[in-house]
């Protein structure tokens, strides 16, 4: 059975009603988690944008919105979701319409997140139907808002098993006029770290960090991004050339070009079209090249100076055991049937932290029809 | 303001709870003698007051938790405290209560450039975070204006800003991870040194819960490299109006300033007769600053300074050193200081979308004018945090309540326009009764719903944030299961 409702009332009395669980689905293309079994319900209905003040920097929008519309919309005034979300497709082999709610309930942040914050933090207010058909509201469409508790970090990642969102709230920030990125050639990983954290600790506000042990070009590159006002930019990058001036750096203007290899990176294209499960794992960057040692992947590609491993290993490996003690967490993003039947797809948490969840996820869903097991370890 | 009456069994019992308070900290650390626990009675809400039970200053996450589980056992609340800055009335006590201080908490534990974060205790000042890392050039960016007293306990309850959270965000957006004792003395870290959470976001809840869902005892905090420079601008107009298309203009032009902030004539006067920082007399002035090099300073400034042209300006200073900077910050930043000189005082904090700035700002006079008191506006208008400060006389028979009065519906005001009843100060006491203004029973419930989760008996801070009827049945709940 698929429902598909049009209106926030319509998807709270379809919920009330529930006489089973609901696989809840926006556009189909975040494929993650533990298979869930339930009636399809799609949030493609609920869809548009709500409002959208540029002078203000927010945006309200309903949460089955493509994603794409409100990059349009927003690009048409010179700003964007600073948070860079990645188009899962390539990654997953899914196809489909990315949705905003999809995009919030999974967290989903880029190469930017090392600067300007992941998407729960610009994330502004909610709205939601929970799992007993009650609808919810947390937040607002004001920048600074303390008022009570913030559901809205709660909700945001929480993949659908706390509520349905019916319509978000995010604060936007203006597009730059211009980016580079210096490319620094040939670096062991460590060296990668240790340059990547160089560059972040400096002056010159990188917004993006990332590594990749083969290059197109078959070698290893380090690719530091910057972005603002031409003037700035081109100010910027001669600095952090020079900070790295004992190693091959070349700096690439081209802003096309520059867009094109970030989404390269946010998109984990070296992983696209390959056989095996995908890792996704969260540390602290400088222990990344040990726990890379230890993963002895198939594949890797470092984000987030580092604080951030995808990695490709053979299906059915269970990387957390590869990892030893992980102060951070590791995610089975791409995994068979099998490899997600058999580990656990998020990280498991510590009894009291998994107490804490499980009391949250009982009163928001008592009966368990939202989503159920998705996130279970 | 109502508190719940204090329970009589536990003021019975005070001498066993201090007796078994005193078997798990070292002496000096559990207050009871009246005279010393008032100085506890109150926080920076000043117009309310009463001592506590006792007060604890434990200094470390273990005694915090072992006095947590004497408290948990006997059912007594426990009232979590920083400094004491709260303007909300958040660290405020009741007579049955325990207040619990951090005060002694304030060791750095770790600091890591690199991987760029420090771990402190939560007693920590918010300003000696940042003088803990400012020889290598670091920063923690939240800056309220309290920072100098303010814990980082209490930034993290409360959620706190600054003027500079345009560009850096409020301190969800710089707190990295906790330890956290729950009432019943479980010890739980969430977060770290690595980014995001790999379940439900915890960490994202329990920033801005106002002591309600456990007592934080430590902090993994971001820190960020200085910038090169900073340089301040100063513009005055003759309308509230021109002054806010002026910050809608500049935030749609593509510059994202540090700091926008605001003043109105009334704040403006007030400031010069106390700082004497040469401002302008005009009915709004706005500073805004910038960072970078001094190159990328003059661009960014080029443009802004630019579009404040075109709305006619009465004046438009640019500071040349740091001396004529600091001028330019010298009024905003006594401006509090300023205000407490003539009178008396109650600082709002709602907050509203950028573009009813003129529309509130012209509503506020016209209630000011109704209500026979004067109120003088100086906020951060890029995120549109207003501080509306109500002047009134607490000698004068009446006027703390017209001025509560007035207060309250310049915040309903807030909601009615699109914003919220608190930016950056928190609910504590102060807007418990305005909650149902903004939110519907069932966004109360939700959230109630969070605090059974980690506090089921519902003894951590359990007077605030929610009204006094909507949370009564579950703080009864609690107390019957004694
Ligand atoms: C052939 C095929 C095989 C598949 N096999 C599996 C499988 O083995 N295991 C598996 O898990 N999936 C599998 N999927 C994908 C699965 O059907 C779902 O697409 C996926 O689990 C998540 O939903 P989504 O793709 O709609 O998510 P997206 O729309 O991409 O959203 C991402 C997440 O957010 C949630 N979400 C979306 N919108 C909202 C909203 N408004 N409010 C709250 N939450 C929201 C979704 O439930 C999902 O968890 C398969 C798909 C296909 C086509
Ligand atoms: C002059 C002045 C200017 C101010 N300017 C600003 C400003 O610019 N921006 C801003 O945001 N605020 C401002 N404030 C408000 C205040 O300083 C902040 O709310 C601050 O964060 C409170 O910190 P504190 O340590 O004093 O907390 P306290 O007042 O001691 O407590 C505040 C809340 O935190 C809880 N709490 C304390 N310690 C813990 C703990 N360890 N674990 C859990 N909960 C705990 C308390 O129970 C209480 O609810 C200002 C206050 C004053 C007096």
């Amino acid at each position: 059975m698929k429902m598909k409702p049009e209106t926030e009332a319509e998807l709270a009395e379809i919920i009330a009603g529930a006489s089973g669980p609901f696989h809840i689905r926006g556009g189909g293309t975040r494929s993650i988690g533990k298979p869930v079994t339930g009636a399809v319900l799609e949030t493609g209905g609920l869809s548009g944008i709500t409002l959208y003040e540029p002078g203000a920097l927010t945006v309200v929008v309903k949460a089955g919105s493509p994603l794409a519309e409100v990059e349009a919309a927003l690009e048409a005034e010179g700003q964007r979701l600073p948070f860079e979300p990645m188009d899962y497709r390539g990654l997953l082999g899914t196809s489909g319409t990315p949705t905003v709610g999809g995009v919030v309930a999974a967290n989903v942040s880029g190469p930017r997140r090392v600067q300007a914050g992941a998407c729960r933090d610009f994330m502004l207010g909610v709205r939601f139907v929970d799992g007993t058909g009650q609808i919810v509201k947390n937040g607002g469409r004001v920048m600074k808002n303390v008022t009570g508790y913030d559901l809205v970090k709660l909700m945001t990642g929480s993949w659908g098993t706390l509520g349905v969102l019916t319509e978000v709230s995010l604060k936007v920030l203006p597009k730059p006029d211009s980016a580079a990125c210096i490319l620094i050639d040939s670096l062991s990983v460590a060296n990668a770290v240790g340059a990547m954290s160089k560059a972040l600790a400096s002056p010159f506000e990188v917004t993006g960090a990332a590594h990749v042990p083969v290059g197109l070009d078959g070698h290893p590159v380090t690719m530091l991004r910057i972005e603002g006002f031409a003037g700035s930019v081109d100010y910027r990058a001669g600095q952090l050339a020079a900070l790295f001036s004992d190693h091959a750096v070349r700096v690439e203007h081209d802003a096309a070009k520059v867009a094109e290899g970030w989404a390269w990176v946010r998109d984990v294209a070296p992983m696209q079209g390959t056989a095996g499960d995908v890792w996704r794992i969260s540390c602290k960057p400088s222990d990344a090249p040990a726990l890379a040692d230890r993963l002895d992947a198939d594949k890797l590609l470092f984000d987030w100076g580092g604080g951030l491993i995808w990695a490709l290993l053979p299906e059915g490996t269970d990387a957390r055991a590869r990892l030893g003690a992980l102060g951070g967490h590791a995610t089975l993003v791409r995994g068979s049937d099998a490899s997600r039947a058999a580990l656990p797809v998020f990280q498991p948490e510590p009894a009291p932290l998994a107490a804490l969840t499980a009391g949250i996820r009982a009163r928001f869903d008592p009966r368990g029809v939202l989503n159920p097991g998705l996130m279970d370890a | 303001m109502q508190m719940p009456k204090p329970d009589a069994s536990i003021l019975a019992r005070k001498a066993r709870i201090v007796e078994r308070l005193r078997k798990v900290l070292p002496a000096d650390a559990v207050i009871d003698d009246e005279a010393e626990t008032r100085a506890y009675e109150c926080d920076a809400l000043t117009a309310y007051r009463c001592p506590p039970l006792a007060v604890v200053l434990p200094s470390t996450t273990e005694e915090v938790s072992k006095v947590l589980r004497v408290c948990w056992e006997e059912g007594v609340p426990v009232v979590p405290r920083g400094s004491g800055t709260s303007l909300a009335g958040g660290a405020l006590p009741t007579a049955d209560s325990v207040i619990l201080g951090v005060a002694r908490m304030n060791e750095v534990l770790e600091t890591d450039y690199d991987n760029r974060f420090i771990r402190v205790q939560t007693g920590r000042t918010n300003l000696s975070v940042t003088g803990a890392v400012e020889e290598h050039d670091f920063f923690y960016a939240p800056d309220p204006s309290s920072q100098l007293a303010c814990a980082i306990a209490g930034n993290i309850a409360m959620n706190s800003g600054g003027a500079h959270c345009l560009k850096y965000g409020v301190t969800t957006n710089n707190l990295l991870g906790v330890t956290m004792v729950q009432m019943d003395g479980t010890v739980v870290e969430i977060g770290g040194a690595h980014l995001d959470s790999g379940g439900l976001d915890l960490l994202g809840v329990i920033c801005g819960s106002e002591g309600q869902l456990g007592v934080v005892t430590e902090a993994t905090l971001r820190i960020l490299r200085k910038p090169e420079g900073a340089r301040p601008v100063l513009m005055g107009f003759d309308s509230n109006e021109v002054a806010g298309a002026c910050v809608s203009d500049i935030i749609k032009a593509g510059v994202l300033p540090v700091a926008i902030e605001f003043m109105d004539r009334p704040c403006i006067e007030a400031t010069e007769a106390f700082a004497k920082a040469g401002y302008p007399m005009c009915e709004a002035l706005l500073i805004v600053e910038v960072e970078g090099s001094p190159a990328e300073i003059d661009e960014q400034l080029g443009l802004i300074l630019q579009i404040a042209r075109r709305h006619n300006p009465v004046e438009l200073r640019e500071a040349k050193d740091a001396d004529e900077a600091g001028r330019i910050w010298l009024g905003r930043k006594s401006a509090f200081g300023a205000m407490g000189q003539i009178n008396d005082y109650m600082c709002l904090d709602g907050t509203i979308p950028v573009s009813e700035l003129p529309y509130v700002l012209k509503r506020i006079g016209e209630m000011s004018k109704e209500y026979g008191l004067d109120v003088a506006n100086v906020f951060h208008a890029g995120d549109g945090n207003m501080h509306p400060l109500i002047l009134f006389d607490a000698n004068k028979p009446g006027d703390l309540e017209r001025c509560e009065a007035l207060g309250a519906d310049i915040l309903r005001l807030c909601v009615e326009v699109g914003g919220c009843l608190t930016g950056e100060h928190g609910v504590g006491i102060e807007k418990r009764d305005l909650m149902v203004d903004q939110y519907a029973p069932a966004d109360l419930e939700a959230q109630m719903a969070v605090k059974d989760v980690f506090d089921p008996k519902w003894l951590l801070n359990p007077a605030k944030v929610f009204p006094l009827a909507a949370s009564e049945s579950r703080r009864s709940i609690a107390l019957a299961a004694e």
